[in-house]
């Protein structure tokens, strides 16, 4: 809404405080104000001249040189490029150290040899926004009405020296949509009277009832319906004053009718709506709900599919408007009408936004009936309107109204003791106080001896329906500056975090002290990318949004990994060629095409590692990440989670990794062995697409590791007795896994066993192909007592001839 | 027997005068003092003196043998020190080449900002709830006094997934969601921190998803006062103790009275710059006394509990925390921006 300083004045005296003032006032108190703006964009010395005469420029076709009295009586000579200057007119006239917006100073000049003593403006060449300007005034010089004063400085004829105050409304405050709301909002804030303007109607004799009538058929759309006729108007241009007042407020103006109902809308808050009334042959007006199939071609001249939740004004058989949010095209007022039928209602705010909405039409009609105008004013409203298109357009009124209501306006009433104010804001106002304040917001109540005040919420507020309102309004009337600070009272609880939540901030705080830098991505994505790794995903359909704002973004993600490859690619092209990162977060998997509930959200935990592990340095070289780089990412944080024995990995070959390095991530859980995710290479041809060095990934599911983590350190007695170590290395087949040497070494020798480490693994031509050695180191101890060397002998003896004859090892000498 | 030792003693002396290197001091150690050594032989002769000369010779072998020790273990001492201290010269290293620095990664800015204000509430007894970002309509909207066709609906556009599931557009549904498994106990205070998302056209202060952090705090006789006295204390403890906070009466579907909530602005101290456009406040937070309507929707009866909930964004707290220029280089996760965040 934007607000007129001069014209607020005429509700309300505004005396003693400037526009930014004002705005800080409404602003501390609850109506925000975006913006002061001056209407004067830049312009001084602008005034209103006379032109006496008009000749061709003798040099230029396109120049006339024009004499121009401004009122000083010297003639001035004004060389003018406009087409449509002529003498006889009044126009501005920018005078020699005039400044136009921009500070473009006016000084003489010679023109094609001929002196020009000023300039002809135009409306925007006085900084008025163009699209605001009546269709006359957007090309060429302005001309102003005859009856312009000669000489007047031009600021006061366009009511720019002006400001306008833009509020930023909030929903409930829909009572601050016109300017008499607004009034009453400063009053509550200062304490002044708001002044209602006064309207007189000079009926004719003809009854209104004669000419129309009005019928509600769809009753709960439509509380209220009301007419009025206007004879004889002469439709056209509005007088000044009504021009800037709808300019001031950013609505153009189009015509003395039309302006009105403009006018009288921001004055009331109530929108109105003109039909040419000899469009209505039959004079009648239905009110009601449109039927399927039906259309309406708007005032746009857009043709509308009618749907029938739509609310319509017919002619009694057609449609001829769209109920509170724009007029039909066949019954508007034109230059030729002559009779006019008024409209002033309260229409249903769900009914109208919910049109409004589909036809994807707002108006500053729709966003007033959406949030429910005032009950109370609708006849004001269109008395208002009647009386001044009477006495704009030569119109004569008829006498009486017509109208047609559903519903009786019902009082609110809400009570509110003194007590339950001052115990929810934690203040000590007392009875006075709050009295006063609801005699600012001219709310009617009554007060009895228990300090209970019994309110009758006025019907342009109505936001006002329980007690909490009305301890919102003595809050913010009062000042959110005069409440005191406090501390809650009670119990003092400690907070905490949760499991899941500490194990996210470990593992942030171990991989950020790795050297990995956490990532947060968008949660959405393209569909194409939800199946790069359909593993990952679990074979399970990405989530659509309904209405994306591109395709790449248009469903909600099935890993994360697919996101770090980005970023890695992002950052390659910034000659980042080496990154280590990983993220935390949710992904969304659905087994539904559509959903019917929602969809599973899982938490996991993704790495990526490319390039270098470190950069070369004088004193080492640079090193390339391997498969063994991630998946120490996760033995790490497994040991940390207290979960090494609970993993294992195989190997794996998911879509998009490399086939011969990628291991599955198994977490032993009591139901048994799960796959929780995977780390591996990606696939080389990936790399190449995406075109990044050797990369490799990891994802794995973390809610699970939630459930089964185990943070409980448990002491053990650091051992008393020496161990024994014995080295091995066995040649066996490429493919036998280390994992399977250790286990057995584990199986056998587990009496005395503390650990087996493998610490060599050798290829090469001395063992011949398809071989390779695999070193172990086992240490032997007792927790008890000293081993002897014959029984580490003995068990070590047998660890190693089970080894030999599982996996046709050969012990290396 | 007493002038041969006597004799040795000089020799070995003055022989030791001329040892140039440890070899040959090495050397006359074993050929005076070793076993087949010339003490040794002469000192085998001690067998045929008399009871009364054989302790008296005794001692003269002794001083003779400390003498030349004691001149060896001066030498030996003497060649040791100045093999230390040649090693020493030769032991130079420039010092000023780069050492091998520790793995530095980095938590990203917005975790650490959301884990900070995490962490001060946690000081202030709260306790973390979260929920999914997934969310019906009713608990994002409904539940929180914001029925279908409601205008100030319009506040927040929406990611709708079908008519009822949407990407939630505040971390509110956590709240109702915490209210409800409550049960109607009291007290309630949690914060919920969270991923939301709503549609927005990106550009440098605007992002279609960006995280939040909302509080809730039901009990008994909660007044806004002491709303009010807790987030000073959550300002104070964030943006120092001389931060102030000014409230501002707003419109929340789900609070009432409502309020937005400016802090000193961190920059200028309040004194006006181009960061808080002069007027000394910057925003950050939203809040109000929770809406009895929210109330009666979660469990409770608002004739007997009243409660306070508040709402902030990381982003616009990392962005003023960290004077980031543009939120969209949160997302964007370019490695040279990310880097800056690897300090305490």
């Amino acid at each position: 809404m934007r607000v007129s300083y001069k014209w607020l004045n005429e509700y309300i005296d505004l005396s003693g405080f400037t526009g930014e003032e004002l705005a800080e006032k409404m602003t501390r108190g609850g109506i925000e104000i975006d913006v002061v703006e001056s209407r004067n964009k830049g312009v001084n010395g602008v005034v209103v001249g006379y032109v006496k005469s008009k000749e061709k420029h003798p040099d230029a076709d396109k120049l006339n040189v024009c004499k121009v009295d401004v009122g000083t009586g010297e003639e001035l000579q004004i060389v003018c490029g406009a087409k449509n200057v002529d003498a006889g007119q009044l126009v501005p006239v920018a005078v020699i150290g005039a400044v136009l917006p921009g500070d473009f100073k006016i000084k003489r000049a010679k023109l094609r040899g001929v002196e020009s003593q000023g300039m002809i403006c135009s409306a925007k060449e006085l900084g008025l926004n163009e699209k605001l300007l009546p269709k006359e005034q957007q090309e060429g010089i302005l001309v102003l009405p005859a009856a312009t004063k000669i000489g007047t400085p031009i600021g006061e004829v366009l009511g720019i020296d002006d400001q306008v105050l833009e509020l930023d409304l909030t929903p409930n405050r829909s009572d601050c949509l016109s300017m008499i709301g607004v009034a009453y909002e400063i009053g509550a804030l200062t304490g002044r009277e708001v002044r209602l303007p006064e309207t007189v109607i000079n009926h004719t004799s003809v009854s209104t009832e004669s000419l129309v009538s009005v019928k509600i058929s769809a009753e709960e759309h439509c509380s209220h319906y009301s007419a009025r006729y206007i004879k004889g108007v002469k439709v056209g241009e509005s007088p000044l004053w009504l021009q800037n007042r709808l300019i001031a407020a950013g609505i153009r103006p189009i015509s003395n009718v039309v302006d009105v109902t403009n006018f009288v809308m921001l004055e009331y808050g109530q929108p109105l709506h003109a039909f040419d009334a000899d469009r209505l042959p039959g004079g009648r007006i239905d009110v009601r709900l449109a039927k399927a199939g039906e259309t309406l071609v708007t005032l746009d001249d857009q043709e509308r599919k009618l749907e029938p939740h739509m609310l319509v004004i017919t002619d009694g058989e057609k449609p001829i408007a769209l109920a509170g949010v724009m007029g039909g095209a066949s019954t508007e007022v034109t230059g030729e009408t002559v009779n006019i039928l008024l409209e002033s209602a309260k229409f249903d705010g769900g009914t109208v936004r919910k049109t409004s909405r589909q036809l994807g039409l707002r108006s500053e009609s729709s966003i007033r009936f959406e949030k429910e105008v005032d009950p109370a004013r609708v006849i004001p409203a269109l008395d208002r309107a009647a009386s001044l298109i009477a006495q704009l357009s030569e119109g004569l009124v008829t006498e009486g109204i017509v109208e047609a209501s559903t519903a009786a306006v019902k009082p609110v009433q809400v009570p509110v003791s003194l007590e339950k104010i001052n115990g929810y804001l934690g203040t000590e106002l007392s009875r006075l106080e709050v009295q006063t304040i609801f005699g600012r917001l001219h709310f009617e109540y009554e007060l009895s001896d228990s300090n209970v005040f019994t309110v009758n919420a006025p019907t342009r507020r109505g936001d006002i329906t329980r007690a909490v309102d009305l301890i919102e309004e003595v809050a913010r009337l009062h000042g959110y500056d005069e409440i005191p600070t406090t501390l809650i009272h009670g119990d003092v609880v400690p907070g905490s975090l949760t499991k899941p939540q500490s194990i996210r901030r470990e593992l942030r705080k171990r991989l950020s002290d790795a050297g990995l830098h956490e990532v947060v991505s968008y949660s959405f994505t393209g569909p194409e990318r939800t199946k790069l790794f359909p593993a990952l995903a679990e074979h399970t359909n990405p989530v659509k949004l309904a209405m994306p704002m591109s395709e790449d973004r248009s469903v909600l993600r099935t890993t994360l990994v697919v996101q770090l490859l980005e970023t890695a690619a992002y950052n390659r092209n910034r000659k980042n060629e080496s990154a280590a990162l990983f993220e935390i977060g949710s992904v969304f998997h659905t087994d539904e095409e559509q959903l019917t509930r929602l969809p599973q959200e899982k938490h996991r935990f993704a790495a990526l590692l490319t390039g270098n592990r470190t950069e070369a340095q004088w004193n080492a070289k640079a090193s390339q990440v391997d498969f063994y780089d991630a998946k120490g990412i996760l033995e790490t944080i497994f040991a940390v989670l207290g979960l090494t024995a609970s993993v294992s990995y195989e190997a794996a070959q998911p879509e998009h990794f490399h086939p011969g390095r990628t291991a599955a991530v198994l977490l032993h859980t009591p139901k048994g062995n799960e796959v929780i995710g995977y780390v591996g290479q990606l696939h080389p041809a990936l790399q190449l697409q995406a075109d990044l060095a050797d990369t490799y990934v990891l994802e794995i599911g973390l809610d699970l590791i939630y459930e089964l983590a185990d943070s409980g350190i448990e002491y053990k007695v650091l051992p008393r007795y020496p161990a024994m170590q014995r080295d091995i290395a066995l040649v066996v087949d490429h493919e036998v896994a280390a994992a399977k040497l250790t286990g057995v070494a584990w199986e056998i020798g587990s009496e005395l066993l503390e650990s087996v480490r493998v610490f060599d693994v050798y290829t090469g031509e001395k063992l011949g192909a398809g071989k390779k050695s695999v070193a172990l180191s086992l240490i032997y101890r007792h927790g008890e007592r000293t081993l002897t060397d014959e029984e580490v002998t003995e068990l070590h003896g047998k660890v190693v001839l089970q080894l030999e004859q599982s996996f046709a090892a050969e012990l290396r000498k | 027997m007493k002038e041969r030792l006597e004799g040795l003693r000089t020799e070995a002396l003055q022989e030791l005068q001329h040892v140039d290197t440890p070899q040959q001091l090495n050397d006359l150690r074993v050929k005076y003092l070793g076993k087949k050594g010339a003490l040794t032989e002469i000192l085998r002769g001690m067998g045929g003196l008399s009871a009364e000369e054989r302790p008296i010779i005794g001692q003269v072998g002794n001083d003779v043998r400390a003498a030349i020790e004691s001149v060896i273990n001066e030498k030996q001492d003497a060649f040791q020190q100045a093999e230390t201290n040649n090693r020493l010269l030769a032991e130079t290293l420039d010092v000023t080449l780069p050492g091998k620095a520790l793995p530095t990664g980095s938590v990203h800015p917005l975790n650490k900002v959301a884990q900070e204000i995490e962490d001060v509430f946690i000081g202030l007894g709260y306790t973390i709830a979260e929920g999914p970002e997934v969310e019906t309509d009713y608990y994002n909207f409904e539940a929180l006094n914001l029925p279908k066709n409601h205008p100030a609906r319009d506040m927040q556009d929406s990611f709708y997934v079908t008519d009822d599931i949407l990407m939630r557009t505040h971390t509110s549904p956590v709240q109702v969601r915490t209210m409800k498994a409550m049960n109607g106990q009291t007290p309630v205070k949690v914060i919920c921190p969270g991923k939301v998302y709503r549609r927005d056209d990106d550009d440098a202060t605007h992002s279609f998803q960006f995280n939040q952090i909302e509080g809730l705090v039901i009990g008994k006789n909660i007044r806004m006062s002491d709303l009010k006295g807790t987030l000073l204390q959550f300002v104070q403890q964030m943006f120092g103790a001389q931060a102030q906070i000014r409230l501002r009466p707003s419109f929340f579907p789900f609070t009432e009275p409502s309020a937005e909530v400016d802090v000193t602005c961190v920059q200028c101290g309040g004194k006006g710059c181009r960061m808080c456009k002069h007027t000394g406040w910057l925003e950050i937070l939203g809040c109000g006394m929770v809406h009895p309507r929210v109330l009666e929707m979660g469990g409770y009866d608002p004739e007997e509990v009243s409660g306070f909930a508040f709402g902030m964004g990381v982003e616009r707290i990392a962005l003023l925390k960290y004077g980031i220029d543009d939120i969209r280089h949160f997302y964007t996760n370019d490695l040279r921006f990310l880097g800056q965040f690897a300090r305490m």
